[in-house]
């Protein structure tokens, strides 16, 4: 579904990533862990294709398409969705109606019809219920005013209303109390299909006790230095990063 | 119609005018107004035009159109109109009871001045002059006249028509009064219209003001309204404006609020060469609220100057300003939000903000929120922003599937929406909404009117993206 080849990326004419190759089937789970400033929220926004995010080399491949060729919204439209660390507050623009307009842009991109009124207001109440979510979250302004564990909540639930071939979880574990890391882990899981694949990144082991992966790899300083079975995930836990240069 | 054409600089002309034909234009006028228009007329020889020197002109320069000629409508059309003939109102399911100006003067089909059931009176000004001389000498020029302001004295000087409306106590108007400002002549043309509203005690009103031209002549409206607000009364105020670039529109309103009175006034300018909205508000009785909204949406090079002067003069009574308004290409902007609270006016709650959106970097916004305050025993607050499109925003919605421009016009509309959703009459709301839509998406010209039954069929307003439940 995914396939990075030798990606580099700048930003400002800083070289962030150094090399990056990644292979995602369709119905898998990875894992990108890795510490602080490495570069995990960069590969993320470079997928999805962040201005001011310069590819300086390779090129990642989805379902065969070159993204390079594509602005952010299309790659959403082709079925990428960021979970974002750090959501961003949009005053004035209920969820419900972010929803409805993302969901018609992505339909009419595949050529389809606006979804009906009813299906969608279905498809939210069911989501709202997998997710826990309070009734009232729809009416406000996305982001506005909510608490962290709200906002990466608000990120599942757009990640569920919209059905993503890729999910990209950018550290949604972090900042949520266990019982919103157990609702959330439990939507993601709800969501797992044979035909999507999802990215979690994190820095801690602990939301993979509960999202598990069928891979995981290390990024460290630009460059995919490891990559293994969830124990892997284990080993980073028990040994720390230092254990990583070490093997370097 | 009669006009006379000026060859010259617009102030000798007008000063010539003025004297040489006194007594056609204006020897029927009651001692009181004669007396008023002298006055004021010795005031505008002395002050003359604003310009950039005087301290609330320094952001709107209106030399390109003082150096225009202009001809002046000063002889009401010969015979009576049919309303209908020249414009229908567009808001669907908006039911108001209408009332128009043509160049200036009041439009009427049968009845110049008509009394309804409820005691209200509503009609032409010129006639009101004469038939409620009482009305007139208690109530017009109380309290435009104290501005020191060029302009309102060169309208009080010539003003001979407009819309007279009068509210006796205890009485809810059941519909919405419109007024409908329409200029159409094949000349460029100067016009002084000036409107009367008097609000008695504990009544409430609608009033809805349209500007409007159907012509492509330059034209220069300086419009003076005062409105007299009773006690326990409450007025609902809004400005509609969406004129051609070639007309220079400078609004003046002079509010006076008794105790417990209610005033709301929103403004919603669309399109216009040059508009200047001005509102002063004199809270003289205790208890209160003057709300005084705005939203401008200018490209171009058009120009938007919001000027607020509310002024505190006892205890216990609450202003609130917000003003919002997106600005592109060369378009230019002035807000300027005076706020004075007396000496007396303890427990005054007031707050001023603007907030402005520049979307490119010829665009300008020149804002002074300014709170002058006398009081010791005063909750006040301004502020004032002026920013672009968020990016990380733009780029949160186009990662859900939205397009650029799409993302734009929904952070475009949430940012208005704010001033949009205080219009209290729904129907309006709902028609303002989609024009505000319409003029973000780039299809709304000045053409496209709100109220007149324009060339151009109107095009259904349709949306790829569904922006109502926003
Ligand atoms: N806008 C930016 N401009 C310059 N450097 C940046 C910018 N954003 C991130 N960086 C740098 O890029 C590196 C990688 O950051 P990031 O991808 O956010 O790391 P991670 O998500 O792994 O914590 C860091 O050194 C960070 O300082
Ligand atoms: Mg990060």
């Amino acid at each position: 579904m995914l396939s990075i080849k030798n990606l580099s990326a700048a930003i400002n004419g800083k070289e962030i990533l150094k090399g990056v190759n990644l292979e995602v089937k369709a119905g898998e789970v990875h894992a990108i862990m890795g510490p602080n400033g490495t570069g995990k929220s960069t590969l993320a926004y470079v997928i999805a294709g962040r201005q001011g995010y310069e590819v300086t080399g390779g090129e990642i491949l989805f379902n065969g398409r070159n993204l390079a060729e594509l602005s952010t919204e299309e790659r959403a439209c082709e079925g990428i969705f960021l979970g974002f660390q750090y959501p961003v507050e949009i005053p004035g623009v209920s969820i419900t109606n972010f929803l409805r307009t993302a969901i018609n842009e992505q339909r009419k991109y595949r050529g389809l019809d606006p979804i009906p009124a009813k299906e969608f207001l279905k498809s939210m109440e069911e989501k709202k219920k997998m997710l826990e979510l309070q009734d009232k979250l729809a009416n406000r302004s996305v982001n506005e005013g909510f608490s962290g564990g709200e906002k990466k909540k608000n990120e599942i639930f757009q990640m569920a209303m919209l059905e993503p071939k890729l999910s990209i979880l950018d550290e949604t574990d972090s900042g949520l109390d266990i019982d919103a890391l157990r609702i959330v882990a439990t939507g993601v899981n709800k969501l797992r299909r044979q035909d999507n694949a999802t990215i979690v990144i994190t820095h801690y082991q602990r939301l993979l006790e509960y999202i598990v992966p069928d891979v995981v790899h290390v990024l460290f300083d630009g460059h995919i230095v490891k990559s293994g079975g969830k124990e892997l995930a284990l080993k980073l836990e028990e040994k720390g990063y230092e254990w990583i240069k070490g093997q370097m | 119609m009669e006009n006379i054409q000026i060859e010259t600089d617009l102030k000798s002309s007008l000063e010539s005018l003025y004297t040489e034909r006194n007594i056609s234009l204006f020897g029927s006028d009651s001692s009181y107004v004669a007396g008023l228009r002298k006055k004021a007329f010795d005031k505008f020889r002395k002050l003359g035009f604003p310009h950039a020197r005087l301290e609330k002109w320094r952001g709107t320069d209106l030399s390109k159109t003082l150096a225009t000629e202009f001809e002046f409508a000063m002889n009401a059309p010969a015979a009576e109109i049919d309303i209908e003939s020249i414009f229908r109102c567009e808001v669907p399911h908006f039911e108001t009871f209408l009332v128009a100006q043509l160049n200036g003067w009041y439009v009427f089909k049968h009845n110049p001045l008509t009394t309804l059931s409820n005691g209200i009176i509503v009609g032409s000004l010129a006639v009101a002059f004469k038939k409620y001389p009482e009305l007139i000498s208690r109530h017009y020029g109380k309290f435009s006249e104290n501005a020191g302001e060029g302009l309102t004295a060169l309208n009080t000087a010539f003003a001979q028509d407009g819309i007279f409306i009068y509210v006796p106590d205890n009485v809810t108007v059941p519909d919405t009064i419109q007024m409908v400002n329409i200029v159409d002549s094949d000349r460029n043309l100067m016009l002084q219209t000036r409107n009367l509203v008097i609000l008695g005690n504990n009544s409430h009103l609608r009033l809805v003001q349209c500007d409007d031209s159907i012509n492509h002549k330059i034209t220069f409206i300086n419009s003076v309204s005062e409105i007299y607000i009773g006690r326990d009364s409450t007025l609902d105020h809004y400005k509609l404006q969406n004129k051609d670039e070639n007309s220079t529109l400078i609004n003046t309103i002079y509010f006076h609020q008794e105790s417990g009175s209610t005033l709301s006034s929103n403004s919603i300018s669309l399109n216009g060469g040059i508009i200047r909205n001005s509102s002063v508000v004199e809270l003289s009785g205790e208890n209160s609220t003057a709300n005084i909204y705005g939203v401008y949406l200018m490209d171009k090079d058009q120009h938007v100057d919001s000027q607020v002067f509310i002024d505190h003069q006892v205890p216990r009574c609450q202003s609130s300003e917000l003003f919002k308004g997106i600005l592109d290409d060369h378009a230019s902007g002035v807000f300027n939000g005076h706020v004075i609270v007396r000496r007396d006016a303890q427990q005054t709650n007031a707050s001023q903000t603007n907030k402005n959106i520049l979307l490119t970097d010829k665009a300008t916004i020149d804002t002074r929120p300014f709170l002058e305050i006398y009081a010791d025993d005063v909750k006040c607050s301004h502020g004032a922003t002026v920013g672009q499109l968020d990016n990380d925003a733009m780029f949160y919605i186009r990662s859900r599937g939205i397009s650029e421009s799409n993302a734009r016009i929904l952070l475009m509309y949430a940012f208005a929406a704010e001033v949009v959703n205080k219009i209290e009459i729904p129907e309006l709301r709902q028609r303002i909404d989609d024009m505000v839509k319409k003029r973000l998406r780039g299809e709304l010209s000045y053409c496209d009117q709100c109220v007149l039954h324009c060339s151009s069929e109107e095009k259904k307003v349709s949306f790829k993206i569904d922006l109502s439940k926003i």
